[in-house]
């Protein structure tokens, strides 16, 4: 159960986009940007809040790999799959990370809550290939040695 | 308004909305999963692809027919296209085929014999699901979901819940509940008519047959039967008897063959919810009780009112279902020794239905701490077990109920259509038994197929309003229109499924929606004509209910409180 200061900050998210079913993916947004999730629990209470299904609203908020009903680490790590990174070897830098901090597919975000590792289509940065990003930064040539190496600066800074 | 050359031969059409719809008109038979007439148009399976004379291909469901087309249905190309489909389609299902519930009925299977798919050359990827049996109603197997969306629009369209969807993306997507819940904590109603759009196995019953067989087995139960009306017009074509034939007569010598010690007709408790639901309308007309009086003989109705409209639970008669009211009924004339002679009875119902599975769980459906209904068979469970048993039912005597429940009014058989319910009440309320008077009633609007149908009936000086809907989202309308008080109603009848009964979730499913809902409505319409008793109140057995051993039962017996 969420504290009830939750669906108040999530009311006064609705009342900027106005309570109709159009609303629902910039309200989905806003609500994720400020708890860096979207939790379960809003999700439905928007959609009642803005009268579409459940339902739909758990449609869209899967369809888009953007939104996460899982609370995020303090670093989220983006690693870039697109084509361009993906024939430059980001397959093994993915798989590093993964293996360093116990993670898979499934599996996104450490217990400590400080890493979220997921996949991205294109970070748009294909001539830096292969990239990633951590939170707002973008890492370019990417190799297995220097995400770990990463991993262990992020961690020394805590 | 034109005209349409289809394999070089022409044919005019009007306002069809599609050309698939031209193309099935002409007699020409094309595959579709995806498509349902009355659902809205999806497009997502392809299969109805057709081919035009500069070698377009295009889905013929999702395009307006144009003046001087010229197409194509079965060509080579089209015949490749439509197998690769399928068997794309077939590396991503469960093919344990033997085993699944739909088999020899699964459009998937079907269509993979007919096109030829001899081989599948693809690994199926898709991560196995666990199969969702929380449902009393439904089981849902997502391995074997094609996409469709038959079952996603069903629910949102003609029932106005949207229980189900689509969720996550390319090979990942599912069509589950919201947070991927088990059915049993959704708004699910158990209405069923998911699983009627369900092309493969992935929606079915949720079966009940093994608790039946373990208790024929056993030498010191005693099995007893009622059977709904819709039921008797919905058996006969699955075993190539005429669509919508009445074969009550013959589903009670199955039964009686298959070691039922009792059968019996639920149009008798039908009779008995008229009597009670027509009393309990004139006491709250009569003392300012809570109108509209609003039907409790569906389940998923009062389910879907508990649900989303609370408000108007106290409009829900208190009378339990046909169903409650004869499970009630008959467990208490076991209570009795004499008659129990030393048996532990277990009630059967068996119902066109899969939301009375959930009725017969529900905590207001016991009487005295016990469960009334024991076991609820759909129709389609109850045409397998008379298959399994090596019934030969085409050839069966008919035989009639058994004593002392055995008599129904035809009031009660047309319970299993729209309207039934109204036009039961109506008889009982104008104590008609006279032809002129019956025909008066049939034709006052309370028979048509309307999903939404008004009309006013005089009685005793007073202009009452009534309502008959049949389709949850029909109702919801219903409900709205009362709530902003833009209608105002004295009796309002809802049954789910659009149609009523005789289209329930748990009725077999054969050739078109229209077919099936005209031949087994008219069916019951026929039954009630061969009934030498039109109304509930001519009924014998009234009379020896209300004067006998459960004179003093009645409330208990026969009412709940879904306010509780």
């Amino acid at each position: 159960m969420l504290d009830e200061s939750y669906y108040r900050k999530t009311d006064e998210i609705i009342a900027r986009y106005g309570k109709e079913p159009k609303a629902l993916i910039p309200v989905m947004q806003d609500v994720q940007a400020e708890y860096r999730y979207l939790p379960g629990e809003l999700l439905s209470y928007i959609a009642k809040q803005i009268g579409i299904t459940e339902t739909k609203a758990y449609s869209v908020a899967t369809f888009y790999e953007n939104f996460s009903f899982e609370a995020k680490g303090k670093y989220v790590i983006k690693v870039c799959d697109g084509t361009a990174c993906h024939v430059r070897h980001s397959t093994p830098v993915l798989e590093a990370l993964w293996k360093e901090l116990g993670l898979s597919k499934k599996k996104h975000t450490t217990d400590d809550m400080m890493f979220t590792v997921e996949t991205v289509s294109c970070l748009g940065a294909c001539g830096l290939a292969p990239t990633m990003m951590v939170n707002d930064q973008v890492h370019p040539s990417m190799t297995p040695e220097k995400a770990l190496a990463l991993i262990e600066e992020l961690r020394r800074n805590g | 308004m034109g005209t349409i050359t289809i394999n070089g031969k022409k044919y005019e059409f009007t306002n069809e909305k599609n050309v698939l719809s031209i193309i099935r008109k002409a007699g020409i038979e094309i595959p579709t999963l995806c498509y349902q007439p009355e659902l809205s148009v999806f497009g997502a399976c392809r299969l109805c692809t057709v081919e035009d004379d500069r070698g377009r291909c295009f889905a013929s469901c999702s395009e307006e027919p144009r003046d001087g087309m010229v197409i194509y249905t079965h060509t080579e190309r089209l015949r490749k296209h439509r197998k690769l489909i399928v068997e794309l389609l077939l590396a991503a299902h469960c093919r344990d085929c033997t085993t699944c519930d739909k088999h020899g009925k699964c459009k998937l299977q079907q269509l993979a014999y007919q096109l030829g798919v001899n081989k599948v050359r693809f690994e199926n990827h898709r991560e196995e699901q666990p199969v969702d049996f929380s449902s009393p109603s439904i089981v849902r197997d997502p391995n074997k979901c094609v996409l469709c969306g038959n079952c996603v629009r069903a629910c949102s369209e003609l029932q106005g819940i949207g229980v189900l969807g689509f969720a996550h993306r390319g090979t990942d997507a599912i069509v589950t509940p919201a947070f991927n819940r088990p059915m049993s904590e959704t708004n699910c109603v158990g209405c069923g008519q998911c699983r009627v759009v369900c092309p493969t196995g992935a929606l079915t019953i949720h079966h009940n047959m093994t608790e039946v067989w373990q208790a024929l087995g056993d030498p010191n139960t005693r099995v007893v039967a009622q059977i709904a009306p819709a039921v008797r017009v919905a058996v006969s074509e699955a075993f190539g008897l005429p669509k919508g034939e009445n074969s009550i007569g013959k589903i009670v010598a199955a039964l009686h063959r298959m070691g039922f010690d009792q059968v019996y007709d639920t149009i008798y408790t039908a009779d008995l919810t008229i009597m009670e639901e027509s009393a309990e309308f004139l006491d709250r007309v009569a003392n300012g009780g809570t109108l509209p009086l609003m039907t409790s003989c569906c389940p998923a109705w009062v389910k879907f009112v508990e649900n989303e409209y609370p408000e108007f639970k106290p409009n829900i008669s208190t009378c339990r279902s046909p169903q409650g009211m004869f499970s009630a009924v008959l467990k208490e004339y076991y209570r009795d020794e004499a008659n129990a002679k030393g048996k532990k009875t277990v009630v059967v119902s068996i119902m066109p239905c899969t939301a009375k599975k959930l009725e017969a769980q529900r905590p207001d459906y016991r009487t005295y701490g016990e469960k009334d209904t024991d076991v609820v068979l759909t129709t389609k469970e109850l045409i397998r077990m008379i298959d399994a048993h090596g019934i030969n039912f085409e050839t069966l005597p008919n035989e009639a109920c058994d004593m002392p429940f055995g008599i129904g009014s035809g009031g009660g058989v047309i319970f299993g259509t729209t309207g039934g319910v109204t036009e039961a009440v109506l008889r009982r309320l104008t104590d008609g038994q006279d032809p002129n008077e019956l025909a008066t009633i049939a034709e006052c609007g309370v028979r048509g197929k309307e999903g939404i149908r008004e009309f006013t009936v005089p009685y005793k000086g007073m202009d009452v309003n009534i309502c008959v809907a049949s389709g949850l989202a029909n109702a919801r309308e219903v409900l709205e229109s009362v709530k902003s008080g833009e209608k105002s109603y004295h009796f309002i009848e809802v049954m789910a499924c659009p149609g009523g009964c005789v289209m329930g979730g748990g009725q077999p499913i054969n050739g078109t929606k229209d077919v099936r809902r005209e031949t087994r409505r008219q069916g019951l319409y026929n039954a009630d004509s061969d009934l030498v008793i039109k109304s509930p109140h001519e009924n014998p057995l009234m009379d020896v209910f209300y004067n006998g051993p459960f004179k003093d039962k009645t409330h208990e017996l026969l009412h709940t409180s879904h306010h509780e």
